[in-house]
């Protein structure tokens, strides 16, 4: 189990590496002189020499490349040039938003999924199993940000139940307070857990139906057990598994849902972000949070992959 | 040796039948509706898409304008039928792209297996760590917004899909036996490919290609309605949503119409996939 | 009275090609602490008549006639109650150990979990019986292996784990459907002699099914052979072996192959392993009349007509058959 634990750390680090080469490359090929962008064309040459010599762009690609990791690993991360403060600060503020948001939805979306997926392979073949595969169709089918449009047309214009945008902090000092930032935050969750929990919910049942064919099931049932305590205690955990690992797979795709969504409600979140400092060029802010939202994506799966492991023995015997 | 003959065996029942074809005939409808709503806007729309009308904005759908109207009084329902066109070229596009590059990759690294094979398979495996929105987004950021770029940075992440499909399609190919005599008589692996591996791979490659498509409807309108996709005046729906959204309290409508045809397009596209799964495996376990 | 008693048991099959009869009209009784084999070949049905015992039959099937176990009767009988039966008074071994053990949940709990459900024993107590009937089937060092999983075990291992689960609550009833067939043949014998220990230790009734005569007639005081369906021959193992009244039982023992013997010269000159000729009928199209008509060597027009009673040979031995004496006068 160490062993299958340490490799898989090793693939997170490889891949992180990687992936930090990949955006550094990406923004590299950015035609023009940032600093001549951030400065505008009619910039003073002597000020954008300057702001050249500031941001360190002059130095060749491999150093300032190498100065970035550097920062990376002892968290000086430089600063906003939009925003002016430094950019760790800034992004541990917005994390505060979308990581709740993102933990938020994935468990509405879990809740959905397994409750749909389980009822459906339990009454398969029967009408309760059309009808949530039904939806389920539909559901995938909707684009998040149209649900989420809908959703603020009907909580916020017309029951007005719910805020059409904005966040108020997690501190009551701030004018916030837990559950107003929850509130704000429901209406973005259900959004981006509707489609995920949907895929989802196709493949929970697949999953179980998968696992009801198995023999141990039938042997659990001539032990005594009846359907529903067969289903409970040994279906569901056999299903988790590959459950599990579509739940991290779809985690990148959760993120990127988190970017639009973000933008929907107008959420200060790390998705809206990128998006801004992207219009602004700002592109250390852009470097470091692509890095981020790759990183998370990267650390759940990994996450899942040892969570599954720990569920399935097996899987830590094959890799070991 | 279980005596009991599975209600599943080989021949399907009647109503898994007819479910099979509802999918397959609902999903093509569909599909074939926004088809046709792109050709048809090729030669005829209700109004011009570009046409202006302040004395006319945001009027309710009626009978000069069956869906209404924009801010800029221009006709939706022409918008819509414009706005597919879009849609579909990104979709065809994009997914041909990822089509063409990752199925080559793909039956590249099933043949030649060794590093070129790890190679491919690790650099489709890091590219999950991008979300294809994501790298859309940095994409078109770095090279300006448009619908062109929009597609190539959505085709450029189809590539590492299809790589990984057809190279576990073809692993399986070229495990069989009548490849593997093939082989022996000394045919070459070009040939074998071209003529053994891709015909069985299709099927499969093509499922995939309508699932992705979908996603590529999906990814296009996202980054449409951020700005970063097809940019005015050309008519997108993604950016109606956008629009649609600051006005949401005067012509709600607005916002209902641009979505119900994302996810048309989108669920038939998904139902056809389905259908067409379905129909294709069997056939292909019996070949 | 006998512990189990079957009357006219009839199983209905829901297919895509129709209600098809599976099992018609199955008669048999098993004494406390008695052993019965069922023998016969693959889609013969006795696999289905075991699940029906155990009312574990797939959905859509339908079960007709009475199977009463100490006298109460099992057909109808609500699922709660049968789930109450099952692993507590009856109990069943299937045919794939491989299959059969969940393999994300340790051994041990497996084991203990009939116990934990009929029984209402805590954790800890349910873990000390487990450990115990796990030493009692030959798993060594029980007490450390049984926090394993099951792929951590061979095949004969994981079928001595079945084995412990099933007798956990003590049943009445042991059901083995072919136990020994997945397995290599020396661990077969071990297996097979554990059920026998077993059987005597704890004045258990086995009910044995498998395709293999020899495993039959080792293990079981009576024996039943079955064919498309119906049963053809019953008796004491003894009798049936001796007098083989059937012509099917007769070509099943025929069809056995044997090993050494001959000098290795004369291996050449041995002749070709007989065979059955024909095919089981199709149980959506079976034919009227004896099931075996048409492969029978001693088929006459009346075998087509109706499907023969059981007559009786004396000694509970019974044979489904028109023409035993034909039979009885040609050479085994």
């Amino acid at each position: 189990m160490s062993r299958f634990f340490l490799q898989r750390l090793a693939t997170l680090i490889a891949t992180l590496a990687v992936a930090s080469l990949v955006v550094f490359g990406v923004l590299e090929v950015l035609p023009g002189n940032a600093a001549q962008t951030l400065l505008g064309p009619d910039a003073d040459p002597e000020a954008v020499a300057a702001l050249t010599a500031q941001l360190g762009l002059d130095q060749p690609a491999w150093q300032r490349y190498l100065q970035w990791v550097r920062g990376l690993l002892t968290g000086a991360l430089g600063d906003s040039h939009a925003y002016g403060s430094p950019v760790a600060e800034l992004i541990l503020e917005r994390l505060q938003l979308t990581v709740p948001l993102a933990v938020l939805a994935m468990l509405l979306a879990a809740a959905l999924a397994l409750g749909a997926g389980l009822y459906a392979a339990a009454h398969h073949r029967r009408p309760g199993d059309w009808g949530l595969m039904g939806l389920a169709q539909i559901g995938i089918a909707l684009p998040n940000f149209w649900l989420a449009i809908l959703l603020i047309l009907l909580f916020a214009v017309r029951l007005q139940w719910l805020p059409a945008g904005g966040f108020p902090g997690w501190s009551a000092e701030d004018g916030g307070g837990f559950w107003p930032a929850l509130q704000a935050l429901l209406l973005p969750a259900v959004a981006l857990a509707v489609v995920q929990g949907a895929i989802l919910a196709r493949i929970t049942r697949s999953a179980v139906l998968d696992v009801l064919r198995e023999d141990f099931v039938r042997t659990a049932r001539a032990k005594g057990l009846s359907r529903r305590g067969a289903l409970w205690r040994h279906v569901l955990r056999n299903a988790l598994v590959p459950v599990l690992t579509v739940m991290g797979l779809q985690f990148a795709g959760l993120l990127a849902g988190t970017i639009v969504v973000e933008n929907v409600f107008a959420l200060p979140g790390l998705g809206r972000l990128v998006f801004q400092s992207i219009a602004n060029r700002d592109l250390i802010v852009v470097r470091n949070c692509v890095l981020l939202l790759a990183a998370m994506v990267v650390f759940v799966n990994f996450a899942v992959d040892v969570l599954a492991a720990l569920i399935d023995p097996r899987l830590a015997r094959r890799a070991g | 040796m279980n005596a009991a003959p599975h209600a599943s065996a080989t021949a399907r029942p009647h109503w898994q039948r007819a479910l099979l074809h509802g999918s397959l005939v609902l999903g093509g409808a569909l599909t074939l509706l926004v088809l046709a709503a792109a050709l048809l806007s090729l030669w005829w729309t209700p109004w011009s898409p570009f046409a202006m009308d302040m004395g006319q904005r945001l009027a309710p759908p009626g009978a000069a304008h069956w869906l209404g109207t924009d801010a800029f009084g221009r006709d939706v329902a022409s918008l819509l039928l414009v706005g597919a066109r879009s849609s579909l070229l990104a979709g065809v596009v994009a997914v041909g792209i990822g089509l063409a590059i990752g199925t080559a990759l793909g039956l590249l690294a099933a043949a030649r297996r060794g590093w070129v094979e790890e190679l491919v398979m690790r650099l489709a495996d890091f590219s999950f760590a991008f979300p294809a929105v994501l790298s859309a987004i940095l994409f078109t950021a770095a090279w300006g917004p448009g619908l062109v770029n929009a597609i190539v940075a959505i085709g450029i992440f189809n590539i590492p899909v299809f790589a990984r499909v057809a190279r576990a399609g073809a692993l399986a190919v070229w495990s069989r036996e009548y490849v593997l005599a093939a082989r022996a008589c000394g045919k070459g692996m070009l040939r074998t490919t071209l003529e053994h591996v891709l015909p069985n791979i299709a099927p499969m490659l093509i499922v995939q290609a309508t699932v992705q498509f979908a996603l590529a409807i999906l990814a296009e309108a996202a980054l449409s309605y951020l700005g970063l996709g097809t940019q005015p005046p050309q008519p997108s729906w993604g950016r109606m949503l956008s629009d649609a959204q600051t006005l949401m309290h005067q012509a709600p409508l607005l916002a209902v119409w641009p979505g119900m045809a994302i996810a048309c397009a989108v669920l038939g596209l998904n139902l056809l996939g389905d259908g067409l799964r379905d129909l294709l495996d069997p056939r292909m376990r019996a070949r | 009275m006998p512990l189990l008693e079957v009357t006219d048991l009839r199983i209905a099959l829901a297919t895509p090609n129709g209600l098809v009869q599976a099992v018609r009209g199955l008669d048999f009784s098993l004494d406390a602490g008695g052993t019965l084999g069922l023998i016969g070949e693959s889609g013969c049905g006795k696999s289905l008549t075991a699940l029906a015992l155990m009312g574990l039959l797939p959905d859509g099937a339908q079960v007709s006639g009475s199977i009463r176990l100490a006298g109460q009767e099992l057909v109808g009988l609500d699922e709660r109650a049968l789930c109450a039966l099952r692993g507590n008074r009856m109990a069943m071994v299937f045919q794939e150990p491989m299959a059969a053990l969940n393999p994300l949940h340790r051994v041990g709990d497996q084991v203990a979990e009939p116990l934990r459900i009929h029984q209402g024993l805590g954790r800890r107590q349910a873990r000390q019986r487990a450990q115990a009937l796990l030493e009692r089937v030959g798993i060594d060092d029980a007490a450390r292996r049984m926090s394993g999983y099951p792929h951590e075990f061979s095949g004969g291992q994981r079928q001595r784990i079945c084995i412990a689960m099933a007798l956990a609550c003590g049943p009445a009833l042991l059901i083995a459907d072919e136990p020994t067939t997945a397995l290599d043949t020396e661990v077969q014998a071990h297996i097979l002699a554990l059920l026998r220990e077993l059987v005597a230790e704890r004045g258990m009734a086995l009910l044995l099914i498998s395709h293999d005569l020899a495993v039959v007639a080792q293990n079981a005081a009576r024996m039943l052979v079955m064919y498309g369906g119906c049963l053809v021959e019953a008796g004491d193992a003894a009798q049936v072996f001796a007098r083989m009244a059937h012509p099917y039982t007769r070509g099943l023992l025929a069809a056995r192959p044997v090993l050494g013997g001959a000098a290795d010269a004369r291996a050449a000159l041995r002749p070709p392993l007989p065979t059955i000729a024909g095919s089981v009928p199709p149980l959506h199209a079976l034919p009227p009349g004896c099931p075996f008509a048409g492969r029978c060597a001693y088929t006459i027009a009346a075998c087509h007509a109706a499907l023969p009673p059981l007559a009786d040979l004396g000694g509970g031995h019974g044979v489904r058959c028109i023409r035993p004496e034909a039979i009885a006068g040609a050479a085994p």
